[in-house]
């Protein structure tokens, strides 16, 4: 279920080179799993901004988010106790529950598509799952919350494309030696891309999050529809989340 | 600002011998088949809903991207997705009927007179469908679509063709891309349209300007939300003047002010688009401001501003 609330901005800084942290305090009891959207209105904007669940509360949610245009620029200059008109609880979400206590996942994320992860991590090594968190950046300014991963406990792998901190190179460099029982990845589409096709020579399932330009954020409009093996499906409402199997990337 | 006091205000319409509770509609393709609103609200409030535009063979649509933001509205290219006319029925409308009571307006698309036919009729059979709306106004499909809507004589031919193969009411839905709107609506009236509904989507481009390419797959698409709304308010106004049948108003409402406007410009009834997907409460909000406003400008009776400010 999916609501729409007032939201008030309790922390609002910068954590990387054009990456901020936000913190929005109010209801957050439609949110059920990790890997879903909020959809939030900007004030002087039409169009909502989707921004997926870092992590949350009770009492809030926590979104990481990069500047590249004029609405998540105008949102890095809000300040403390500005209050903001909110849908939560959007989308499915990762399936925490792929995993068994004891077996191994990779989350794998790229850019701002790692602060999903965060909470599908805590929740996974809360459910006793070992994780190893791969996490790819352009270059060391970029990075951030490497260390947050490794104080949840997760084994967390940094790559960087120019070599500067961690592995150089892409997460599939990292990923292929590794030994894993499920994989979760969230990223731009030509990773999804090479981690999909890299985990399926494996022969290892996983789930991966896709975004896409949204009119409305929860199913009525059509703008997010993707081909997958299963026919078409919304991103928004039956994603953003799907299964590695159902997903194809020949279209 | 009269200080008669009106205790109960009276907010029905009547779109060709159908009563509606209140001129209210969500418009089509911006409500999908009405039952994801369910999540939010009861929908029978609703005066009706405006299905998702049908068509008879199923339809992926176009490729992604197919939203643009703009100052004040969306650009839309979906390209008319749809499962086809007999999923629609199979699957669909039992979801709806699960939350809804009312009737719904069907909206029928199609790339010849044949397949507008078709699928109409498969519409015309239900109890549930109150008008039939004949979408020959949608800029985002080649071949069909706004190309019926293009000329008088194509628009009357589908109208002639579909009004004699059904029974229900049949409402013309047009396109506000055409040089002399009046022309097509009295083509549609005189080839036995029941009702003109009016606008959909103008025309429009968005380029993106850090990279200088377009940003919908399809270049030029369909542009609505609150930017429209003047056109859409001149164009109820001149087809109201033209037509005797009843006129829905179409483009950019947001607001109980807005749905007043259009009526006062000659709807009979209204729908609500792009203002839906922004904000999943958006018809309930005017709903419930309805009869605060008439309150506040002394109208007793709603129906009695249809058309309003042509003597005014
Ligand atoms: C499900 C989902 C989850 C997301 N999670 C995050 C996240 O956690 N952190 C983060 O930084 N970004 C995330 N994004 C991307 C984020 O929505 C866009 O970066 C943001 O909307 C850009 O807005 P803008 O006004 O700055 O850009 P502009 O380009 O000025 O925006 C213009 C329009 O395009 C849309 N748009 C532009 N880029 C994207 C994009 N990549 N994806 C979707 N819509 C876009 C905007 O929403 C807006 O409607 C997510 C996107 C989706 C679909
Ligand atoms: C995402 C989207 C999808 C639409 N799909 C249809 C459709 O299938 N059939 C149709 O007749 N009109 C369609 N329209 C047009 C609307 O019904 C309406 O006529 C138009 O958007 C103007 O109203 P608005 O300014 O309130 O959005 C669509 C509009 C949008 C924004
Ligand atoms: S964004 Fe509207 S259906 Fe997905």
């Amino acid at each position: 279920m999916y609501k729409k609330g007032i939201y008030e901005i309790s922390e609002n800084v910068c954590i990387a080179d054009k990456v901020y942290r936000m913190r929005l305090d109010g209801f957050t009891g439609d949110i059920t799993a990790p890997g879903q959207f909020i959809n939030i209105q900007l004030p002087g904007f039409y169009l909502r901004r989707p921004i997926s669940v870092c992590d949350w509360d009770e009492k809030g949610v926590t979104i990481i988010y990069k500047v590249v245009g004029d609405g998540t620029e105008l949102m890095s200059g809000l300040e403390k106790s500005t209050k903001l008109d909110v849908l939560t609880g959007l989308g499915n979400g990762f399936d925490v529950g792929a995993l068994k206590s004891g077996q191994t996942a990779a989350v794998i994320g790229g850019g701002v598509g790692v602060p999903p992860l965060y909470a599908l991590t805590r929740k996974l090594l809360d459910r006793g799952v070992s994780v190893k968190a791969v996490l790819g950046f352009n270059e060391e300014s970029q990075i951030f919350y490497d260390r947050e991963f490794s104080e949840l406990g997760a084994e967390t792998i940094v790559t960087t494309v120019d070599g500067s901190r961690g592995i150089k190179g892409f997460v599939t460099d990292a990923l292929k030696d590794m030994s894993f029982d499920h994989y979760y990845c969230c990223g731009p589409m030509p990773m999804l891309k090479a981690v999909h096709g890299l985990c399926t020579d494996l022969g290892i399932e996983g789930e991966l999050s896709f975004e896409a330009r949204m009119g409305c954020g929860f199913g009525a409009c059509m703008g997010c529809s993707m081909e997958t093996r299963n026919g078409t499906r919304r991103i928004c409402k039956d994603g953003p989340v799907f299964r590695s199997e159902e997903v194809s990337f020949d279209a | 600002m009269p200080d008669t006091k009106i205790s109960c205000p009276d907010l029905r319409v009547e779109l060709s011998g159908w009563e509606l509770d209140n001129p209210v509609i969500p418009a089509s393709g911006t409500f999908g088949f009405g039952y994801e609103f369910a999540d939010f609200y009861d929908i029978n409030i609703l005066g009706s809903i405006a299905l998702k535009g049908t068509t008879r063979e199923a339809r992926y649509g176009n490729p992604l991207p197919r939203i643009a933001e703009c100052r004040e509205g969306i650009i839309n290219a979906i390209g008319l997705q749809n499962p086809g006319v007999e999923k629609v029925i199979e699957e669909e409308l039992p979801r709806l009927r699960q939350v809804y009571r009312k009737k719904s307006v069907a909206n029928v698309s199609g790339f010849s007179i044949d397949d507008y036919v078709y699928t109409a009729k498969r519409f015309d059979e239900l109890e549930d469908i109150g008008i039939l709306e004949i979408n020959i106004s949608c800029p985002n499909v080649h071949g069909g679509g706004m190309a019926f809507g293009q000329e008088p004589e194509a628009a009357a031919s589908v109208c002639a063709a579909v009004k004699a193969a059904c029974h229900k009411p049949v409402y013309m839905k047009l396109s506000p891309n055409v040089t002399d709107i009046v022309s097509i609506a009295r083509a549609c009236e005189d080839a036995g349209a029941d009702g003109i509904v009016l606008i959909n989507t103008l025309l429009g481009m968005r380029i993106d300007p850090r990279t200088g390419r377009k940003i919908v797959s399809t270049g030029a698409a369909g542009f609505s939300g609150p930017a429209v709304k003047p056109v859409a308010v001149r164009m109820v106004y001149q087809v109201y003047d033209a037509v005797k049948v009843p006129v829905i108003g179409v483009g950019g409402i947001e607001t109980a002010d807005d749905v007043l406007e259009m009526m006062y410009a000659g709807a009979a009834a209204v729908e609500v688009g792009a203002a839906n997907l922004i904000d999943p409460y958006a018809c309930k909000n005017i709903i419930e401001e309805l009869p605060r406003r008439m309150e506040a400008y002394g109208i007793a009776r709603l129906s009695d501003i249809i058309g309003r400010a042509h003597r005014a």
